[in-house]
C-alpha cells in the first residue's frame, strides 16, 4: 500500500486553496477591503509554498463577485512569478468563469460546470470552455440532484462524459468532482460517504478513459470544525486511500497536511475508522478522542515581517535574498556570538545564504540588480566581522579560485567587469580586481605573485581587442598555462576565437554576460568538468575559424565600393546652411535640463535586463526587478541633481568643410582656404543589395560649400569622490548605479547639445521644446556619429576632433592612448545634418582601402593597419 | 453541421507530402517600390497621412500587391498570406480609416485569390490564400500604465469584435484559411481564434486556423511571458492547421525554439524567420543564400513542415528556402501521449 501510495502521491496536484473566498477568511478580508495588493502576497505564498494550480474563487453575496474576479486575475497577469502556473477559474455563477476566462491567456480549468439545469446548458457551457481553451471540473451533479452513493456518482459521471466525448471535447480535459461529503455528522446516511467517494475513483477512472478526478477537500471533515488536529487527520487519512484509488487532484492547503506515518496512531486509527466507515461506534469514538487534540496544532495566518522571527540563520539568508540591509549587523553580531569562531558564521549561514541566491540567479529566478544587492549586504555582514576574524588570527575559509580582473590598457570602463567581480565574489570567488588601465605586466606580475587560478580581461572600445591580444601574447611568452577568459562590451566569440586564442595556448574563452561568468569560472576550477569544457570551447573556436576561412564572402574593390556610393544631388538637396558657424561652451550645464534627455532602456541593459523602457518595468519575467532597480536609480538621480554631485561641461561647434574623394576637409572660415584638418572616412566595402550603396559619410558633405559640427560632453566630474565614499561603505550597488546613471546624463546631455544645434546654432530644426520620446527613437534630421562606433570606426580620428573643439581645455576630458575618453562619462562626435544622413556600420575593409587610407592620413601601413585592426579581415 | 472544408484536406494532403513554402513580408517588399503618400491615399478622401498604411494599398494600389504576389508565387511559394497584417479596426484608426476594414480586407484576399488560382491553372499545383490577422496594437494582457497594472486599454469581446469584422471580409473575399501570427500577446490570439469559431458557426462552414507566436526575447518568451510551450498548450484547442513561430529574431536564434515544438506540437509545424537579425540600421542583411542554408539545416533535421520569409526577406530568399527544402521530406507529425496539460506562463504536464 505504502509504495502504491507514494507512487501516486508522487503524481498528485495540489491546487493553492487560499485564494479562496469561501476557503480563507484573512483573503476574504482583503478581498472585501478592496486590498487586492495583499491578496497578491497570499497568492504568492501559495506558489512559493508548491501549489501547483492557483483556485481563485471570489463566490460572496456581499462583493461584486464578478468585478473582483476580473480584478484580481489581471492583477496576476502582472506578477510573473504568480502567473507562472495555471489558475482554477472556480465560481457557482457561470457569468463569474466566463468573465474571469476574457482575462486568463494560459490554459486554465474551470470550476465548474454539471447538468444540473439539463444537458442543454451543460453542453453550451462545455462548448464554450472549449472555445476559450481550458479544461473544466463537471460536478456529478445532475437534474436530479448530487450524486451521494457511488453507483450514483458513477453513473453522472459517466454520462457526462459520453455527451462531453460525442460533441468532440478532449476527454483529457475533463476533470471530476465527484463530491467529497462531509462525515461523522451523527447521521447514519452519511457514514459512507468517503468510502463511496473512494470507490466512486475506481470506478470512474476504469470507465472514463484519460479523465482525471478532483474534490474539495474541507467538506470531508466539516463535522470538526474547530479542531484542526482531527480535521487534518482526517484529511491525510481521506487522501492515503483516495489517491491510490484515483483522486488526480484536490483543492487543499499544503502547508497543512500532516504526514500518514507521523499522525498519532491513536488519533489515525479512530480517523481511518470513519473514513473507511469501518465499524458503526466509528464516530462516537473519534468525537471522544478529539478532545484531547483540542486546540494543537493550528497554524496562525502569516504576519508580516515575520522573517524577523526566523531563527538568526534564517534571517541572514532571508535578508540575503532579498537584498534587506536594515538588520545585517544585528544579525551577523548575533551570529557571531553564538560561535567562538567568527569565520564560521561566513562558511555557515551567509555562504549558505549566498549559495541560495546563486542558485536562483543560476535558474533564472533572481535578476543581476537584485544579486548586486545581495552582495552589498554580503559585504556588510562580512565587513562587521573581519575584525573578529582577524583579532583570531584566523585564516579565512578557502575560495574556490583566485582570480585576476582588469580593464585592459587605454581602457578605463569598468561597469561590466565590476558586475562580474560582485557576482563572482557572491559565488565564492576570490577576486583581485586591478581596475582599469592595467599594463598587461601589471596582469601577469599579479597573477604569478597571488598565484591565481584565472585572468579576466575587459574592455568597451575596439582599440582594447588589439591591447587583450598583446596579453594573451604575452602571457603565452611567459610561459602561463591559466585560463585566460575575456570580457565586455566590444568583445565577441568571434574575436576571441580568431585573434586570441591563437596567440595563447592556455585556456581562452569568451564569456558573454555576468550571468555566465560564474558557471564559466566553476567548471574551469572543476576537477571532472574542466578538461571536457576547454576542450570542446577549443574545438568550438577552431571550428569558427575554419567556418571563416572558409566563408567570408568577398568584398567589393574599393574602387567599385565608390563608384557604388550614396549619390546625393545637391543641386535639389542642398547642403543645411547654419544660422552660425563658430565654438560653444557649456561649463556648467544644469543637470535637472538633461533628466528629461535620458533614453533608459540602455540603463537597463547595462544591468543585463533586456527589454524597452517603459514597456520593461511591466515586463513578466524581469518586470519586477526592473521596477525596483528604477526606483532605486531615480532615488539616487534625484539627490545627484539636487546634492550637484557632477559637473556637467560640454563643448560643440560648427565649421566650414567641403568634401574631396573619402575625405572631409575642415576650414577656419567661408573663404575655405585655410586647411584647419583632413578627416579621411572609411567606406563600406561588404557586397551590397542591389539598390543600396556602399556607405561613406564623406557621400553626405558637398564637394563645394559645406558645413560639419563636432562636441564632447562629459558628465563624470566629481565622480570620484562619490566613488570612492561607496567603495568606503562596500557598497558596489551604489558604486554601478552612480556609474550608469552618469553614463546615461553623459548620452543624455550629448542629445539636449544636438537639440539645441539643431535649433539654435545651425538652426534648421524650427524652435520648440523637445519632444524627448521622439528625440530617443532619433526622429529628426540630422546625425552625431562617434568615433571609434559603426559610421566611422576609426578611434584615431578622436584627436583631430578635440584639437578641432579645443575639448580638454574647455571640458576637461582627456584621451587614453587608446583614445578612450576620461572621465568614463564622456560622449563626442561629428554633427552632420543633410536630411540624406543616416547612420550605416562600415563593418569590414579590404587590404586595398586599408592602403589608401593609410596614405591619406599620412601614417605608415602598420600604424594604419592597428587602428583599423577591428574591421579587417 | 459545419460543411467540410476542401482547401484543408488539400492542404492536409500536400504538406504531409512535402514542405510548403510559404511567402514573404509585404512590407519591406512595398518599401522598395519608393511610394509617396499620393500612392498610399490614392482617390481616398482622408485627412490622416498615410504614408506607411500598406494595407490600404490593396485598394488604391492593387496592381502592385498583385506584382508582389506574383514575384513570392515566382519564387516557389505554395501559400500566400494577405497583405492584411494591420488592416483591423484597432491599427487602422492610426490612419482613420476603420471604416474601411471590410473593403481593405476583401480586395487583399481577391487580389492573391486571382493570382493564386492563376499560378495553379498555369502548373496544375495547388496555391492556397490564408488571410494574415496581425496582433493589432493593443494587448489584452498587460497594462500600458506602470502605476495601474490592473488596467486594460482594450477587452476580451472589443478584441474579438474587430477580428470578427477582419476574418468575415477575409473569407468574403475568397481566402482558404485564417492565419494569426506575429502572436505577442497569447490572449490576443484566443480572442481571434474565438473569432474565427464564431465565424465558422455563422456560416456553418469549417474556418480552418494558422497560429504563429512570435518572441521577445532570447530565451523564449512572447510579450505576455509565456514559453513557446505554454504558448502551445493555451491555443491547442484551436487544433489549428499549422503552428509555429515567426518574425522575433532571424533563422539561428529561432532555432532551439523550433527544436522545442517540433519535440511537443501534434500540428505540423509552419515557421517563417526573419532574414537575421537587423543591422545597426535596422535593416536585414543576411543573403538569400545564407537563409536558405539555415532552412536546409533545419529540415534536414526534421524541424518543420512549412517555411517562409519575414522581416527583411526578398522573393529571392523564398526561391533560396524553396531550393533547400524541395528535395527533403517534411517532419513527422507526432502522436502524443494523452495529458493533462494546463499552462500559465510555463507548461504544466500531468500525465
Amino acid at each position: 500500500m505504502t509504495d502504491t501510495f507514494a507512487n501516486a502521491a508522487s503524481r498528485f496536484i495540489n491546487i493553492g486553496e487560499r485564494t479562496n473566498v469561501t476557503g480563507s477568511a484573512r483573503f476574504k478580508k482583503l478581498i472585501m477591503a478592496g486590498d487586492f495588493t495583499t491578496a497578491l502576497d497570499v497568492a504568492r505564498d501559495q506558489v512559493e509554498n508548491g501549489a501547483q494550480v492557483l483556485d481563485i474563487n471570489m463566490d460572496e453575496g456581499l462583493l461584486e463577485s464578478e468585478a473582483a474576479m476580473v480584478t484580481f486575475l489581471k492583477l496576476i497577469a502582472a506578477e510573473p512569478d504568480i502567473a507562472r502556473i495555471p489558475l482554477m477559474v472556480d465560481s457557482s455563477k457561470w457569468a463569474i468563469i466566463e468573465a474571469g476566462l476574457k482575462c486568463v491567456a494560459g490554459k486554465c480549468i474551470v470550476n465548474s460546470i454539471s447538468m444540473k439545469e439539463g444537458e442543454a446548458q451543460f453542453l453550451a457551457q462545455s462548448r464554450l470552455v472549449r472555445r476559450y481553451g481550458a479544461a473544466v471540473v463537471v460536478m456529478a451533479f445532475d437534474e436530479q440532484g448530487q450524486a451521494d452513493t457511488a453507483a450514483r456518482k458513477l453513473e453522472i459521471c459517466a454520462r457526462a462524459y459520453d455527451l462531453l466525448l460525442a460533441d468532440g471535447f478532449n476527454p483529457a480535459d475533463i476533470i471530476f468532482d465527484p463530491n467529497i461529503f462531509a462525515v461523522a455528522t451523527g447521521i447514519e446516511e452519511h457514514d459512507r460517504y468517503a468510502l463511496d467517494f473512494i470507490e466512486a475513483c475506481k470506478a470512474i477512472k476504469a470507465r472514463c478513459p484519460h479523465a482525471r478526478i478532483s474534490g474539495g477537500l474541507s467538506n470531508l471533515s466539516f463535522a470538526f470544525r474547530g479542531n484542526e488536529a482531527v480535521r487534518r487527520a482526517m484529511h491525510s487519512v481521506f487522501l492515503y486511500h483516495a489517491i491510490p484509488a484515483g483522486l488526480d487532484m484536490a483543492i487543499v492547503n499544503a502547508g497543512q497536511l500532516d504526514v500518514y506515518d507521523q499522525l498519532d496512531p491513536d488519533l489515525r486509527e479512530a480517523a481511518e475508522d470513519v473514513v473507511l466507515a469501518r465499524r458503526p461506534d466509528a464516530t462516537e469514538r473519534l468525537i471522544t478522542l478529539a478532545g484531547r487534540f483540542t486546540n494543537s496544532g493550528v497554524v496562525a495566518e502569516k504576519a508580516t515581517e515575520a522573517w524577523r522571527e526566523f531563527p538568526v540563520g534564517k534571517r541572514l539568508e532571508h535578508a540575503l535574498v532579498n537584498g534587506i540591509d536594515a538588520h545585517v549587523v544585528a544579525d551577523t553580531e548575533e551570529a557571531r556570538l553564538l560561535t567562538d569562531r567568527p569565520i564560521s558564521v561566513i562558511e555557515g549561514p551567509l555562504m549558505d545564504g549566498m549559495n541560495v541566491v546563486g542558485d536562483l540567479f543560476a535558474t533564472g529566478k533572481m535578476f543581476l540588480p537584485q544579486v548586486v544587492k545581495s552582495a552589498r549586504v554580503m559585504k556588510k555582514a562580512v565587513a562587521h566581522l573581519v575584525p573578529f576574524i582577524e583579532a583570531l588570527k584566523e585564516e579565512g575559509a578557502a575560495p574556490k579560485a583566485r582570480i585576476v580582473m582588469a580593464t585592459v590598457k587605454g581602457d578605463v570602463h569598468d561597469i561590466g567587469k565590476n558586475i562580474v567581480g560582485v557576482v563572482l565574489q557572491c559565488n565564492n570567488f576570490e577576486v583581485i580586481d586591478l581596475g582599469v588601465m592595467v599594463p598587461w605586466a601589471t596582469i601577469l606580475q599579479t597573477a604569478k605573485d597571488q598565484k591565481a587560478d584565472m585572468i579576466g580581461l575587459s574592455g568597451l572600445i575596439t582599440p582594447s581587442l588589439d591591447e587583450m591580444v598583446t596579453v594573451a601574447t604575452e602571457m603565452q611568452r611567459a610561459g602561463f598555462t591559466m585560463p585566460l577568459l575575456i570580457g565586455g562590451a566590444t568583445t565577441s566569440k568571434v574575436h576571441t576565437a580568431l585573434r586570441i586564442a591563437p596567440a595563447y595556448s592556455g585556456a581562452t574563452i569568451h564569456v558573454l554576460d555576468a550571468s555566465r561568468a560564474v558557471g564559466v569560472a566553476s567548471t574551469l576550477v572543476s576537477e571532472t568538468l574542466c578538461e571536457t569544457y576547454v576542450e570542446e570551447i577549443a574545438n568550438d573556436y577552431a571550428d569558427i575559424r575554419l567556418k571563416r576561412s572558409g566563408v567570408q564572402s568577398p568584398l567589393t574593390p574599393l574602387a567599385e565600393a565608390r563608384a557604388n556610393g550614396l549619390k546625393v544631388d545637391f543641386a535639389t538637396e542642398p547642403p543645411v546652411r547654419p544660422a552660425h558657424t563658430g565654438r560653444w561652451v557649456e561649463a556648467d550645464f544644469p543637470l535637472e535640463t538633461l533628466v528629461p534627455f535620458i533614453d533608459w532602456t540602455p540603463f537597463f541593459r547595462a544591468w543585463e535586463l533586456h527589454g524597452n523602457y517603459p514597456a520593461i518595468l511591466e515586463d513578466p519575467v524581469v518586470g519586477a526587478a526592473a521596477r525596483t532597480l528604477w526606483h532605486d536609480a531615480q532615488a539616487m538621480l534625484e539627490r545627484l541633481v539636487q546634492e550637484k554631485w557632477l559637473t556637467a561641461k560640454g563643448v560643440a561647434a560648427i565649421w566650414p568643410v567641403r568634401r574631396e574623394g573619402d575625405d572631409i576637409l575642415v576650414f577656419a572660415d567661408e573663404s575655405r582656404a585655410h586647411l584647419l584638418a583632413r578627416l579621411p572616412m572609411l567606406r563600406q566595402q561588404v557586397v551590397k543589395r542591389e539598390g543600396r550603396a556602399n556607405d561613406c559619410l564623406a557621400d553626405i558633405v558637398s564637394p563645394e560649400a559645406d558645413w560639419m559640427g563636432g562636441f564632447a560632453v562629459t558628465t563624470g566630474h566629481g565622480i570620484e569622490q562619490r566613488l570612492q565614499e561607496f567603495q568606503a561603505q562596500h557598497d558596489d550597488f551604489s558604486d554601478i548605479l552612480l556609474k550608469a546613471l552618469a553614463d546615461r546624463l553623459a548620452e543624455a546631455f550629448a542629445e539636449a547639445m544636438h537639440h539645441r544645434i539643431r535649433t539654435q546654432y545651425w538652426g534648421y530644426e524650427p524652435q520648440a521644446a523637445p519632444d524627448y520620446a521622439a528625440l530617443i527613437r532619433e526622429q529628426y534630421q540630422g546625425i552625431r556619429p562617434a568615433p571609434g562606433y559603426p559610421a566611422c570606426p576609426d578611434h584615431s580620428l578622436k584627436p583631430l576632433l578635440f584639437d578641432l573643439l579645443q575639448a580638454p581645455e574647455a571640458t576637461g576630458i582627456t584621451l587614453t592612448e587608446s583614445f578612450a575618453m576620461w572621465p568614463t562619462a564622456a560622449v563626442s562626435g561629428f554633427y552632420f545634418a543633410h536630411p540624406q544622413s543616416h547612420y550605416f556600420g562600415v563593418a569590414r575593409v579590404g587590404e586595398d582601402q586599408l592602403t589608401d587610407y593609410a596614405g591619406r592620413r599620412g601614417v605608415d601601413l602598420d600604424q594604419a593597419r592597428l587602428w583599423l585592426r577591428p574591421n579587417l579581415d | 453541421m459545419i460543411a467540410p472544408s476542401e482547401a484543408e484536406a488539400a492542404f492536409n494532403a500536400a504538406i504531409a507530402e512535402r514542405i510548403l513554402v510559404k511567402d514573404g513580408p509585404y512590407g519591406t517588399a512595398v518599401q522598395a517600390l519608393g511610394l509617396v503618400e499620393a500612392d498610399y491615399r490614392g482617390q481616398l478622401s482622408v485627412n490622416l497621412d498615410q504614408k506607411g498604411n500598406n494595407d490600404v494599398l490593396n485598394i488604391t494600389r492593387p496592381e502592385a500587391i498583385a506584382g508582389i504576389a506574383r514575384a513570392y508565387l515566382d519564387a516557389g511559394a505554395d501559400i500566400l498570406a494577405t497583405n492584411s497584417f494591420n488592416a483591423n479596426a484597432i491599427s487602422q484608426a492610426d490612419y482613420g480609416l476603420e471604416h474601411l476594414v471590410g473593403d481593405i480586407n476583401r480586395a487583399a484576399a481577391r487580389i492573391l485569390r486571382a493570382e493564386a488560382d492563376a499560378a495553379t491553372a498555369r502548373d496544375g499545383r495547388r496555391r492556397f490564400v490564408v488571410g494574415a490577422l496581425g496582433p493589432t496594437n493593443k494587448t489584452l494582457s498587460l497594462s500600458p500604465k506602470v502605476e495601474d497594472p490592473g488596467y486594460r486599454e482594450v477587452d476580451f469581446d472589443g478584441v474579438k469584435a474587430v477580428y470578427r469584422e477582419q476574418i468575415d471580409a477575409l473569407l468574403e473575399g475568397g481566402v482558404d484559411f485564417i492565419l494569426i501570427e506575429t502572436v505577442f500577446d497569447t490572449l490576443n490570439a484566443k480572442a481571434a481564434a474565438f473569432a474565427a469559431m464564431e465565424a465558422e458557426e455563422a456560416r456553418q462552414r469549417r474556418v480552418p486556423v494558422m497560429l504563429s507566436m512570435t518572441l521577445t526575447d532570447l530565451a523564449g518568451r512572447n510579450l505576455s511571458g509565456q514559453t513557446v510551450e505554454a504558448f502551445w498548450t493555451s491555443i491547442a484547442h484551436v487544433k489549428p492547421l499549422t503552428v509555429g513561430l515567426n518574425c522575433s529574431f532571424g533563422a539561428t536564434e529561432l532555432r532551439p525554439h523550433v527544436q522545442t515544438l517540433a519535440a511537443r506540437v501534434d500540428s505540423p509545424i509552419l515557421v517563417y524567420p526573419n532574414a537575421g537579425l537587423p543591422n545597426d540600421m535596422g535593416a536585414y542583411d543576411e543573403l538569400p543564400e545564407t537563409t536558405g542554408g539555415f532552412i536546409r539545416d533545419w529540415a534536414e533535421q526534421g524541424l518543420i513542415n512549412a517555411v517562409g520569409g519575414c522581416c527583411g526577406t526578398t522573393p529571392a530568399h523564398i526561391a533560396a528556402m524553396a531550393r533547400a527544402v524541395a528535395d527533403l521530406p517534411p517532419r513527422a507529425v507526432p502522436v502524443l501521449t494523452p495529458a493533462l496539460r494546463l499552462s500559465g506562463l510555463e507548461a504544466a504536464v500531468f500525465a
